[in-house]
């Protein structure tokens, strides 16, 4: 199994690899988001408490759990480029932070156009919110030990660190709101006898779950393909798969 | 396993761990500030700031609010199901701000045991059900024994 996962992970393999699932995943993106969306915001009923406001969370919901699940993937992926000084970890560190600065803003920002009408404000300096906010500053310092230090193996490294000590963060983001008093609303219970939210509304929201994870797994090797290349560009495979186009 | 690469390993998992007591403390110091606001009981136990703003949280008591004659000041009572507060609040409320539903107010104690509150906020609950479903809960929940019900906002 050990060889199998070296060759696997060796980069000019997994270009090849990947290159013949991301039209298939696209794809799948596609298709889910376009059913989850007209589910969630045309078919779902409308919410007892909140209207039509509500519809935002088929945004808001899965771009939060992404933002931390995106980070996980990284810490992890930190964790196996420290021990292990595989590239590609690496380079899975360096993308994830962009991916995973997307999703944290977008559910930042959905969230402050949610706030509005239900809460009355845009921000407050809650737990949750907060922490949130701290996770979208750790991926902007990955960011940027990328840009700053140029050596990639080095800057590998050093981004590996950060990524692994910034994992303490997501089970503040996800028990905040149990340990804290805040604004914010508890945890939606979706494993239990009596879930919290309506199977008419969770259906969708779970459809948009998993199209944005496909989402995430799409982007993901779209951006690896092109770091490999360019990480690869002196060498003779990466010369002869580019004089290919 | 090479013992360089365990050597890594035992020193993040021993990085992590280290951190992660350091993170807990600082936290549970600071459990107070991190708080976002104070409970009614908290107003009667004396464990509120004086002469400073602070944010109280709770429930609106079904009945109790009032709209003075200029039409802008409300009068509610704030519950934590165990102390009840009145809040004093001149201004526009959110739109879910109403009886039974969870609310933040920031502002003051004005001497004679009425919050004076400057900003009023709604907070909602993690549960989203349609219109009709609440309902037929609700009409549900009056004929059972509170504490058997499904899904929406536990019973008080």
């Amino acid at each position: 199994m050990w060889k199998y996962l070296h060759r696997l992970s060796s980069l000019k393999y997994c270009y090849e690899w990947s290159g013949k699932w991301v039209p298939w995943l696209l794809g799948v993106t596609a298709v889910l988001m376009l059913v989850g969306l007209y589910w969630g915001l045309l078919v779902a009923p409308t919410d007892y408490q909140q209207g039509e406001s509500y519809r935002i969370m088929y945004i808001h919901v899965p771009s939060a759990w992404m933002s931390m699940f995106v980070y996980a993937v990284m810490a992890g992926a930190g964790f196996v480029a420290l021990v292990w000084k595989t590239k590609l970890s690496e380079i899975i560190v360096s993308e994830c932070a962009v991916i995973g600065a997307m999703f944290t803003a977008l559910a930042l920002i959905t969230g402050m156009l949610w706030g509005k009408p239900t809460w009355g404000t845009y921000w407050l300096w809650d737990a949750r919110l907060t922490s949130e906010l701290i996770l979208l500053f750790l991926y902007f310092g990955i960011i940027a030990i990328h840009s700053v230090i140029e050596e990639p193996r080095t800057a590998g490294r050093v981004a590996s660190i950060l990524a692994i000590i910034g994992i303490i963060n997501i089970p503040i983001i996800h028990y905040s709101v149990t340990w804290w008093s805040s604004l914010h609303q508890p945890n939606m219970q979706l494993v239990s006898k009596t879930p919290s939210v309506h199977p008419s509304m969770l259906y969708p929201l779970l459809v948009m779950a998993v199209a944005f994870q496909m989402y995430f797994v799409s982007l993901l090797f779209i951006r690896m393909r092109n770091e490999i290349l360019y990480r690869e560009r002196l060498t003779k495979w990466v010369k002869k798969a580019l004089a290919g186009h | 396993m090479r013992t360089q690469r365990k050597q890594r390993m035992i020193f993040i998992v021993v990085l992590l761990v280290g951190l992660s007591c350091a993170t807990a403390l600082a936290l549970y110091a600071m459990r107070q500030n991190i708080m976002l606001f104070h409970t009614p009981s908290e107003v009667y136990t004396g464990k509120v700031p004086e002469n400073r703003l602070f944010r109280i949280g709770g429930l609106v008591v079904v009945g109790s609010v009032v709209k003075a004659d200029d039409g802008l000041t409300t009068d509610f009572g704030l519950t934590d199901l165990n102390q009840s507060i009145t809040v004093r609040y001149t201004g526009l409320l959110p739109d879910l701000f109403r009886e039974g539903q969870g609310i933040v107010a920031q502002g003051s104690l004005d001497g004679h045991g009425v919050f004076i509150a400057q900003e009023v906020l709604a907070k909602h609950d993690e549960n989203y059900m349609p219109p009709e479903v609440a309902a037929s809960l609700k009409q549900y929940r009056d004929t059972i024994p509170k504490g058997m019900s499904g899904y929406g906002p536990k019973a008080p």
